[in-house]
C-alpha cells in the first residue's frame, strides 16, 4: 500500500511541474490562485507539525516529542541550519527517554 | 555580459552555487532519508520517493502521513497538495526558460524551490539563467538522493526510531520548513489556525484527514486576503 501513496504522490507532483511549464500564463496567474498557493504549504505544514507532535493511537498525548520540538524551536531562532535544528530536537526527545521521562 | 570574460566568471559563479545549494540540501536528505525508513518505509522505497517525487517537503508530509497510519490516499493528497505551489514556480519559469520537446519532459521533474530561487537570481541575462536552472536542479538532484540513500541505510542500522527520537524529529524537520514561511501576518495566522483546526479533527476524523482539512483554511485565508500571501519564499525545500 505504501507502492500506492508513493506512485500516486509521485505522478501527481509531477503533472503540477509539468502543467505549470506548459499551460498558457493567463490560466493560473491570477492573485486568488497565487494567494491559495501560497498559504496551501503553510497551512499543511503548520498541520503537520501540530499533529506529529501532539497525534497519538487515540487522541492527543504530550509526550518527550513536545520538548524535542520545543528544542527545535529554540535553534530555529538561533538560526540554526535544517540539519541541527532536527538533531536537536531527536537528541533533545531521545535524551529523556533514556532518563525515564516521557 | 558582452564581454566573454565576465560570462566566464558569471557561468563559474552559477555553477559553484548551484553546487552550494546542492551540498545545503543534502542535508535534508539525509534527515529524510533517516524520517523515511523510521516512518516505516523500506530503504527502496525511501529512495524511490525521493527520485520519484523529488519535492522536499511532499516527500516529509508523505512519511508523515502514513507514519501516523493514514490511508495512501491522504498521503497522496497531502504530498500533492503540498506541491501545489511548483505548478506555480513552473508558470513563473517557462517564459524565462523556453523548454520545449524532451527538455520540458525531463526539466519539469527538476522545478523545485532551488532551482526556482537560482533562476530567477539570474534573470537578467538567458544563458545564466538556463545554465543556473539546469546546474542547480541536478545539483540538488544528485545529491538529495544520495543523501537519501545514506540517510536511510543509516536509520536502519541505528535502530528503534522512538530511541532515537527520530519520531521528534518528524515533526521538527515539518517546523524547519515551516519557520522562513512565515514572515508575514497573515501567513502567521494561517499556520495557527491550520494547527487548531487539525489538532481539534485529531480525535475524531481518521489519521491524514486533519492534514488535508488545513487546506480548507488556506483556500479561505488566500480567498481573504489576496495581497498579503504573496511572494513564495526562497530556499526552503
Amino acid at each position: 500500500m505504501t507502492w500506492v501513496a508513493v506512485l500516486a504522490a509521485a505522478v501527481g507532483c509531477y503533472l503540477l511541474k509539468l502543467a505549470g511549464l506548459s499551460v498558457p500564463e493567463r490560466v493560473l496567474d491570477r492573485p486568488a490562485v497565487r494567494s491559495v498557493s501560497v498559504a496551501l504549504p503553510v497551512a499543511l505544514l503548520a498541520a503537520l507539525t501540530a499533529v506529529q507532535t501532539f497525534g497519538g493511537a487515540d487522541g492527543l498525548t504530550v509526550d518527550a516529542r513536545l520538548a524535542g520540538v520545543a528544542a527545535g524551536v529554540v535553534a530555529l531562532v538561533l538560526r540554526a541550519p535544517f540539519l541541527v535544528v532536527v538533531a536537536v530536537a531527536a537528541v533533545t526527545a531521545a535524551g529523556l527517554r533514556a532518563l525515564g521521562l516521557g | 555580459m558582452t564581454e566573454p570574460d565576465t560570462g566566464q566568471r558569471r557561468r563559474r559563479a552559477v555553477l559553484r552555487d548551484a553546487l552550494g545549494v546542492g551540498v545545503a540540501t543534502g542535508a535534508y536528505g539525509l534527515s529524510f532519508g533517516a524520517i523515511g525508513v523510521a516512518g516505516g518505509l523500506t530503504v527502496v522505497q525511501t529512495c524511490a520517493t525521493s527520485v520519484l517525487i523529488f519535492t522536499g517537503a511532499s516527500q516529509f508530509a508523505l512519511v508523515g502521513v502514513l507514519a501516523v497510519g493514514g490511508s495512501p490516499v491522504s498521503a497522496a493528497v497531502t504530498a500533492v497538495l503540498l506541491g501545489a505551489r511548483n505548478a506555480l514556480y513552473g508558470l513563473r519559469l517557462s517564459s524565462l526558460l523556453g523548454l520545449s520537446g524532451w527538455r520540458r519532459v525531463a526539466g519539469a521533474q527538476l522545478v523545485i524551490d532551488e532551482s526556482t530561487a537560482m533562476t530567477l537570481a539570474h534573470e537578467d541575462d538567458p544563458r545564466a539563467r538556463r545554465l543556473a536552472f539546469w546546474a542547480t536542479g541536478l545539483a540538488v538532484f544528485g545529491l538529495w538522493n544520495l543523501a537519501t540513500l545514506v540517510g536511510a541505510l543509516a536509520g536502519q542500522a541505528l535502530g528503534d526510531p522512538q530511541a532515537l527520537g527520530l519520531d521528534a524529529a518528524v515533526p521538527a524537520a515539518f517546523l524547519a520548513l515551516l519557520w522562513p514561511r512565515l514572515t508575514t501576518r497573515p501567513a502567521r495566522l494561517v499556520a495557527v489556525a491550520a494547527m487548531g483546526v487539525a489538532l481539534l479533527l485529531v480525535p475524531v476524523a481518521p489519521a491524514g484527514v486533519p492534514v488535508m482539512a488545513s487546506a480548507l483554511v488556506a483556500v479561505a485565508a488566500g480567498l481573504l486576503w489576496r495581497d498579503a500571501l504573496t511572494d513564495p519564499p526562497r530556499g526552503a525545500t
